[in-house]
């Protein structure tokens, strides 16, 4: 509910980190681009969510994270997994459905997993990673470790019976669950306040006994703070945190829909790109003498050649064995 | 061999497979402090203390969802239902997430989790208690469907399935609990996916699994001092996957079937059954496969619409009489 306002300021000294943020959310930028390209060709198919405009999100949210936390998302997802790590070429792989993916192309753009980054999937079913995410949070606690859990969910998620019956069971049980809200104010052409009674999220969250900050998605810096905070309140009092993170999306809901419609205008849409993530922290870092054009460039340069790549891995990756169709139902 | 109830065999399970796994935890409703709706925790509070048996509040959907993570971050979780009418608040999460997750992942994760509870009709409950569920959940790649009928086939059972890496949907009774039988002592397991011949015979089989054992069995008898029929009956004992040898070697033997289930007929377990036999025993059959089911109705309340809308031993009696023409 508070607005926590940190001026983080640039610490020349963090010089790497930050270079490391402007390059992952360049990377989720042009993976996107390219995603959609390949989905007009006919490369990709099915349901396809892109991420574009939310990369502050992602990554900064994933800065703040250890390599043995958990994480789970939904179905818009790709910016998660690589900012989590995951090569952009079993991403790109499996949206392209191939046997090199990540989920040996069985998954598919809403189903990326990774169990050695502990990688809890892109889920389809909205709110349905909710109760996963606590149900790890859960194992960390039985365990007796100090990890903690971070679930991505879109603003739509919050009038889903899983979100309310888990925000309950998370903060009657002092579980070290992180429940992100990526506020990017529409689930599909419904604004928030369209469907919601409450439409300040973080009532629901007091609602059940539990800390919530409303966090400026646009600036990663101010994304990766929050986020700290409240893996500090996971880690150290087990308790849950909601967080109401505000963004918004550039593109369509899906591959199938244009950005704006009867839903949005057009001029909302431009007038929000103003506020792109990317551009912002590129002019603070200009601005701050952290990094100077050159190496902007050579950044956008570099994840440029990666994604490309990626797409050349994709299209020359086999497709999935047909002989594997019934692989991967049971276990032994 | 010690005689148990089907609710202690039950008890038995958890409590040895809890000792011997620190991971297996039971959540669920009332599971701890009541010591379960039904009792079937009675004690495990007392011995685990409450971060291993775990009440939860009534959010089937959510501590389902719950286990499915826990399970995914290595633990074995049994999540109990009161019943699994209620568990139909939960079937967004057994089917999308826990019977999904490991194809999803191309095989990286496996989810270890057992979902149990009284299934199926009790005594005068009414339509919302008294469903069965079994052809649903067994209709779903990725789940495993267990239906014990006696105590010691309970624990053998409860024990393989915590033991398994999959989700495992097993089927208890309310009706099934007070039953008694004997139940080997030690680490008693039965296999996942083996029926069991409850009683041998050579002129029909009676197909049947968990509450319609009893009505099997009680039908054979009836049939061998009355009619002089000779019933073999076969207990499924688990629905997915299904023994299709062992169903098809008594039906090759006895040429003849009755199937036996507590749901309703249409999209039946027992039309499941139907088409595997007819296509792996065609040329074996002397009459056309016969089922009795639960009455095509919501159960009623009354108690004699609900006798007559369950499967009794008369109505066994009588499929077997049509199929071996002896009316
Ligand atoms: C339970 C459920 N109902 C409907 C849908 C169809 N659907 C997919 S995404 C979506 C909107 C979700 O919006 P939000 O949660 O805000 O996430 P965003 O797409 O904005 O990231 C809907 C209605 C679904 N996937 N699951
Ligand atoms: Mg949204």
């Amino acid at each position: 509910m508070t607005q926590v306002h940190v001026d983080v300021g640039l610490d020349p000294a963090r010089t790497d980190f930050y270079r490391r943020l402007l390059r992952q959310m360049l990377l989720i930028r042009r993976f996107e681009e390219k995603a959609g390209e390949a989905y007009a060709m006919g490369q990709i198919g099915g349901f396809c969510h892109l991420y574009v405009g939310q990369e502050a999100v992602a990554v900064g949210a994933m800065a703040a994270l250890r390599d043995d936390d958990y994480i789970t998302s939904s179905y818009r997802e790709h910016g998660h997994a690589l900012a989590r790590g995951m090569p952009a070429r079993v991403v790109m792989a499996e949206l392209f459905g191939k046997a090199t993916g990540c989920s040996k192309g069985k998954g598919g753009s809403m189903h990326l997993f990774d169990a050695g980054r502990n990688f809890f999937g892109g889920h389809g079913i909205v709110g349905g990673q909710i109760p996963i995410a606590a149900g790890a949070a859960f194992a960390v606690k039985y365990r007796g470790g100090d990890q903690v859990s971070l679930c991505f969910f879109g603003e739509a998620a919050v009038n889903i019976g899983s979100f309310h019956e888990t925000l309950n069971m998370a903060s009657l049980w002092t579980l070290p669950v992180i429940f992100l809200v990526e506020n990017n104010r529409y689930g599909m052409g419904t604004a928030l306040e369209r469907a919601s009674a409450i439409d300040d999220i973080g009532v629901r969250a007091s609602s059940y006994g539990m800390t919530s900050e409303v966090v400026d998605g646009m600036d990663v810096l101010a994304t990766y703070e929050a986020t700290m905070r409240a893996i500090a309140r996971g880690r150290r009092d087990k308790a849950p945190t909601l967080l109401d993170v505000n963004t918004y999306r550039f593109v369509g809901h899906s591959m199938s829909d244009a950005s704006h419609g009867t839903y949005r205008t057009l001029e909302e849409v431009e007038e929000n790109k103003k506020n792109d993530p990317i551009g912002k922290f590129c002019s603070q870092l200009l601005d701050g003498e952290i990094l100077d054009h050159e190496e902007v460039e050579n950044l956008d340069t570099e994840v440029i050649g990666e994604v490309e790549d990626a797409v050349a891995f994709a299209e020359s990756s086999p497709d999935p064995d047909p002989e594997n169709l019934f692989a991967d139902v049971y276990h032994d | 061999m010690p005689i148990l109830t089907y609710r202690d065999a039950l008890n038995d399970a958890l409590r040895e497979e809890m000792e011997r796994d620190p991971d297996v935890f039971l959540m669920g409703e009332e599971v701890a402090e009541y010591d379960g709706a039904y009792k079937v925790s009675r004690g495990l509070l007392e011995e685990f203390g409450d971060k291993r048996i775990v009440d939860t509040p009534i959010t089937e959907l959510g501590f389902t969802g719950i286990g499915v993570g826990a399970a995914m971050a290595g633990l074995r979780p049994v999540i109990e239902f009161m019943t699994f009418n209620f568990a139909l608040l939960a079937i967004d999460q057994i089917v999308n997430s826990a019977a999904k997750i490991s194809y999803m992942s191309g095989g990286q994760f496996r989810i270890p989790i057992v979902f149990r509870g009284p299934s199926g009709a009790a005594l005068q409950l009414g339509s919302q208690h008294s469903q069965a569920f079994d052809s649903w959940y067994a209709n779903v790649p990725g789940l495993k469907v267990v239906a014990p009928a006696t105590p010691a086939d309970a624990k053998g059972l409860l024990k393989s399935s915590i033991r398994d890496n999959n989700p495992v949907v097993f089927l208890e009774g309310e009706m099934l609990y007070n039953t008694k039988g004997e139940v080997p002592d030690g680490d008693h397991l039965v296999p996942i996916g083996r029926a069991d011949i409850k009683r041998e015979g050579s002129d029909v089989t009676i197909v049947c699994y968990a509450k319609t054992l009893a009505p099997a069995l009680k039908a054979a008898d009836t049939l061998a001092s009355d009619s002089g029929i000779s019933a073999e009956v076969i207990d499924l004992r688990t629905i997915r996957p299904l023994d299709t040898e062992a169903l098809v070697a008594s039906v090759r033997k006895t040429n003849r079937c009755v199937i036996v289930e507590e749901g309703w007929p249409f999209s039946g377990i027992g039309a499941q059954l139907v088409d595997t036999i007819q296509r792996e025993a065609f040329d074996h059959l002397d009459a056309p496969l016969l089922r009795v089911t639960g009455a095509d109705v919501p159960m009623p309340y009354n108690k004699k619409l609900e006798r007559a809308a369950k499967p009794t031993p008369q109505k066994v009696i009588e499929a077997v009489k049509q199929v071996t023409y002896s009316t």
